[in-house]
């Protein structure tokens, strides 16, 4: 499944300064879609390179982190359980540092 | 929370529509109010709600100039936005004007100065920048050069402070407005009362402040969700490069853990703090002014000048936290002299109200 995923407001910093990342995630066979948990762990394992604990908090983001799922606010699509489909854009903003 | 949306979705994902226009797609929802809605019903409500404020509160009058404190992040280049916006739609007759200040941080403002003269151009606001090379004959990489990465937030908030003021003195205004949000307020609300400073946590819920000085400075954005802010931009490269302040970080994940779990909890902090009332036996520390460059201050010299003196005369560490016996001594040293002025007494403008 192609998506592409961009951090800012920060979270860039935690994987080598790149905002936007056009990844290819393979799906567990018998799998046809993604959840946003099972993209966190992955962004977790694949993309961070430094401080995790920044961008994650448990198997969610760190309060302060704004989710956007095609330009939508995870929390109208079911957070962690919101469904991913190929060519999705999933944004990860930092709320915690600066004004 | 998942239940919630899960129901009735035609489309896998965001099928509601927005609760004010019953005709786009949902895309936030509003942590205030829980409602659901666009982006487009968003800005329109976002703008008139700091509309509402402005008013209700009369933060302005007619033909004031007024500073926007700009730092190039997300909270002041929106403030510059809808200020500059609200003041052609509703004839504030306000002249506006952005003011920044340079830290002397190499790497660090070059992006967020380019967004400041971004913004000077798209809202036509002249804009002010202020050096702390100019204003303390300091910059920061001079002074992190000098103390190293820790305490170094000490010297960059409280001269980041008085630089504001001293800009906006130059610029001749009438008020400066910063973009404080209303998760700054809470955080500092509790960061007060975990401090004891009763004093500051009296003062930091105002919405305008220094109202018997030279310049007073008021926050439209004291009831706005930083959320909100956030959904009004785009991803902005601002951080803290050196050493982030780790007491107020922690009251800030604090304050984003209660926003998870019951948003209004925000808004109740900052009501719980307008809401204290100070009993009057309780001796509160004098305001006076600094005998060295007459800034406000509760001591004799202002922090800015007790951190500068230490620079100078190359003890970097002065004026920089207090050891318990400190402490002690100083309490007992207030209580003989009666509510005198003493140096060093107390840590002044290391918070931004």
């Amino acid at each position: 499944m192609q998506l592409t995923l961009e951090f800012g407001g920060g979270l860039e910093l935690l994987c080598e300064s790149v905002k936007i990342h056009e990844v290819t995630v393979d799906l567990e066979a018998e799998e046809t879609k993604l959840t946003m948990k099972q993209l966190l762990s992955w962004v977790r394992t694949n993309l961070i390179k430094e401080r995790p604990e920044m961008f994650m908090k448990g198997d969610t983001v760190r309060p302060g982190v704004l989710v956007l799922v095609n330009d939508c606010d995870w929390e109208l699509s079911g957070q962690l359980e919101t469904m991913l489909e190929d060519k999705d854009v999933v944004v990860f903003i930092s709320t915690l540092h600066g004004g | 929370m998942a239940s919630e949306v899960a129901e009735e979705t035609p489309k896998p994902r965001g099928g509601r529509f927005c609760t004010l226009c019953n005709a786009r797609r949902a895309a936030l929802k509003r942590p205030k109010t829980l409602e659901q809605i666009c982006k487009e019903c968003f800005y329109e409500v976002f703008e008139d709600e700091i509309h509402r404020v402005i008013v209700d509160n009369n933060l302005f009058r007619r033909g004031e100039r007024v500073a926007i404190g700009a730092s190039g992040g997300k909270d002041s280049t929106v403030l510059a936005y809808v200020l500059s916006e609200l003041n052609r739609r509703h004839d504030y007759g306000l002249d506006l004007f952005l003011l920044s200040v340079d830290e002397g941080i190499t790497g660090y403002r070059d992006d967020s100065l380019e967004t400041v003269k971004r913004n000077e151009i798209q809202y036509g606001l002249p804009l002010k920048v202020v050096s702390y090379k100019q204003l303390y004959g300091w910059t920061m990489d001079e002074i992190v050069k000098l103390i190293g990465l820790k305490n170094n937030c000490t010297f960059c908030g409280v001269f980041r402070r008085q630089a504001l003021d001293r800009g906006a003195t130059l610029l001749k205004v009438d008020k400066l407005v910063t973009g404080h949000n209303a998760d700054d307020i809470a955080e500092t609300v509790l960061l007060n009362i975990l401090r004891g400073d009763i004093a500051r946590l009296s003062r930091c819920t105002f919405i305008t402040t220094g109202e018997d000085g030279p310049i007073p400075r008021c926050k439209p954005f004291k009831y706005t969700y930083e959320k909100e802010i956030r959904n009004l931009t785009s991803a902005s490269s601002w951080w803290r490069i050196y050493s982030p302040n780790a007491y107020r970080g922690f009251a800030r994940e604090f304050i984003k853990d209660l926003e998870r779990l019951r948003p209004r909890a925000i808004l109740d902090i900052i009501k719980s703090g307008e809401d204290f009332r100070i009993s009057t036996t309780t001796k509160m520390p004098e305001q006076g002014n600094c005998e060295r460059c007459g800034y406000i201050s509760s001591q004799k010299w202002c922090k800015a000048c007790v951190l500068l003196e230490g620079l100078n005369r190359g003890l970097p560490k002065m004026g920089i936290g207090r050891s318990r016996g400190i402490d002690n001594e100083r309490n007992k040293d207030v209580k003989e002299t009666n509510g005198t002025k003493s140096l060093e007494s107390k840590q002044c403008g290391s918070l931004d109200f």
